[in-house]
């Protein structure tokens, strides 16, 4: 659905986008990881038409960014959520959303469905008559997610959608992107919030002007050395130490009772770890996974970077 | 170019200006102020004086006092034009208006319909009522009915058009530099200032704003100053420049 190859931008003599290459299927989505000013939203402005590339390609399905006549097809075609939601304060949340549903092309009848459906999924359809500036944050921002999604587009960028907002509200916005997730609407996602993208992506991409890694965020787990699964045993007898050894395992380091083991793929290693021990006749207490997560693959990656 | 995109827009920009009370008052007071204020003069100035304005005098005064309107069309559409897209810009609307299947020009048209119609509108209903009123208070000196005439349609109906174009297209171009509604309006108010040296020119009869081709003349520039400054307005509302450059 969403492909970029090379894709860069430069402002003077400053590069902000640098050969970007990523691929998103349709129905996925996608996450974006990268600190600020890492360019997470001038490829977003750049894959909405809304600035254009230096170089590179990127299309959106069947359409080219950066063609002009393409452009407005695009734009049709997907739906932004801004950085700052830029609601008009003085019109009602039905006036904000019907008049994008009218730039959209919707009509009368697609737009009063679209407003009514997407109000309500975000519980302002009560508050539809008041006027968006008295909205607290969290409903603005839900507030911005309806009007993106008004003339249901294929594709919803968001950048940073829960940025700023309290835990609950956060929470309610991450729960409706979930809800978009299982309607199978392709979702390209600017986030800092490493929890939330490990809990919505599909796939996941490190970006800190070059694009640093992309994959799922168990790969990108994994890309990272140093995960260890640690079992607890009730007595490290040497018939289970010989029996783990003849495992293609990294190093066994032997505290006590405690094995510390190097795993690549603790997934499918530490099921043929227990099955050892147990054939070794070793009595398990615990199993645990320690080591490399999302945040200590993207903390190496950004770091290694700069 | 799809007008019914413009229009969607400047429909949107209306229902603001309805809501917000103040920028209504700007449009219509000014207008109607000055349309009963300079009746109001001609017609103290007859009693308190005890000869009032000579009849010579008043076919001088009145087309300047009509070309006052010109002054009003460059100064009322500031303060439109510089909430509708200075405020938009501050307010961090501009960039979902500009992901919208629309193109700049039908952006900026659109919010050139929403700061030019208004003022119009209340400048021609303005006028009216001081036609009216200074044609009941300088018949009885006058012989005859000053207004309606062919020169103040021409500033009505061609200058004061232009005069207001070129108030939008000048607070076009400002808002890419300012980040401020209040400073928007002052530098969009200098718009004013040759219309200014032109009506007092017409008062002291340096330029005799009776004379037909004069107005002519004065509309000619008008127009080649509104069509350079589309140029520079069309070239400054960019999505691009916009986004990357609008301070």
């Amino acid at each position: 659905m969403i492909d970029a190859k090379d894709l860069t931008r430069t402002f003077g003599n400053v590069t902000a986008v640098d050969r970007v290459t990523f691929h998103v299927e349709a129905g996925e989505v996608f996450g974006f990881l990268g600190p600020n000013g890492a360019g997470k939203t001038t490829t977003v402005r750049m894959l909405c038409c809304l600035i254009s590339k230096t170089s590179g390609e990127a299309r959106i399905a069947d359409y080219v960014v950066g063609n002009e006549k393409d452009s407005l097809k695009i734009r049709k075609m997907i739906g932004l959520v801004p950085d700052n939601v830029g609601l008009y304060d003085e019109l009602s949340a039905y006036e904000n959303l019907d008049f994008y549903g009218k730039l959209y092309e919707c009509s009368e009848s697609q737009r009063r469905e679209n407003i009514q459906r997407f109000l309500t999924m975000l519980g302002l359809w009560e508050k539809r008559d008041v006027a968006a500036g008295t909205f607290s944050k969290g409903m603005r921002q839900k507030l911005a997610i309806a009007r993106a999604l008004v003339h249901d587009p294929q594709v919803l960028f968001m950048d940073e959608p829960t940025a700023n907002l309290d835990p609950e509200s956060a929470k309610t916005v991450r729960d409706f992107i979930l809800d978009l997730k299982k309607q199978k609407r392709t979702i390209f996602l600017n986030t800092h919030n490493l929890d939330e993208a490990q809990r919505i992506c599909d796939k996941i991409g490190i970006l800190n002007t070059k694009l640093m890694a992309i994959g799922t965020p168990e790969a990108l787990e994994g890309a990272v050395s140093g995960r260890m699964t640690v079992v607890q045993l009730e007595r490290a007898t040497d018939s289970v130490l010989s029996a783990l050894k003849e495992l293609p395992l990294g190093n066994i380091a032997v505290a006590g009772n405690r094995l510390t083991i190097e795993v690549t793929n603790p997934e499918k290693e530490n099921a043929a770890i227990v099955d050892a021990i147990v054939q070794a006749g070793g009595h398990i207490q615990s199993v645990v996974v320690e080591g490399s997560t999302l945040e200590d693959a993207y903390l190496k990656l950004v770091r290694a970077s700069k | 170019m799809r007008l019914s995109k413009s229009w969607i827009i400047a429909s949107k920009d209306f229902a603001i200006f309805r809501k917000k009370r103040n920028i209504l008052y700007s449009i219509l007071i000014v207008p109607l102020l000055v349309s009963v204020l300079f009746p109001a003069v001609v017609a103290f100035a007859g009693r308190n004086g005890g000869r009032g304005i000579p009849a010579a005098q008043l076919p001088v005064l009145l087309p300047a006092f009509a070309f006052f309107y010109l002054i009003l069309a460059g100064f009322i559409p500031t303060s439109i034009a510089s909430y509708s897209i200075v405020g938009e810009k501050v307010e961090k609307c501009l960039e979902p208006l500009l992901a919208t299947p629309t193109t700049d020009g039908e952006i900026l048209l659109g919010k050139g319909i929403s700061a030019f119609l208004p003022p119009i509108v209340a400048i021609l209903g303005g006028s009216a009522v001081f036609m009216v009123l200074m044609d009941l208070v300088t018949r009885g000196t006058l012989g005859y009915a000053f207004f309606p005439n062919w020169n103040a349609g021409i500033v009505l109906f061609l200058m004061v058009p232009l005069a207001a174009i070129m108030s939008v297209e000048w607070n076009v171009i400002i808002s890419s530099r300012v980040s401020d509604v209040r400073v928007a309006m002052q530098l969009g108010a200098l718009v004013v200032l040759p219309l200014g040296g032109i009506y007092v020119g017409g008062e002291l009869n340096l330029i005799p704003l009776g004379d037909t081709s004069n107005l002519l003349i004065i509309g000619a520039i008008l127009l080649v100053v509104d069509l350079l400054l589309l140029y520079v307005a069309r070239a400054t509302f960019r999505r691009e420049e916009i986004l990357t450059k609008w301070k």
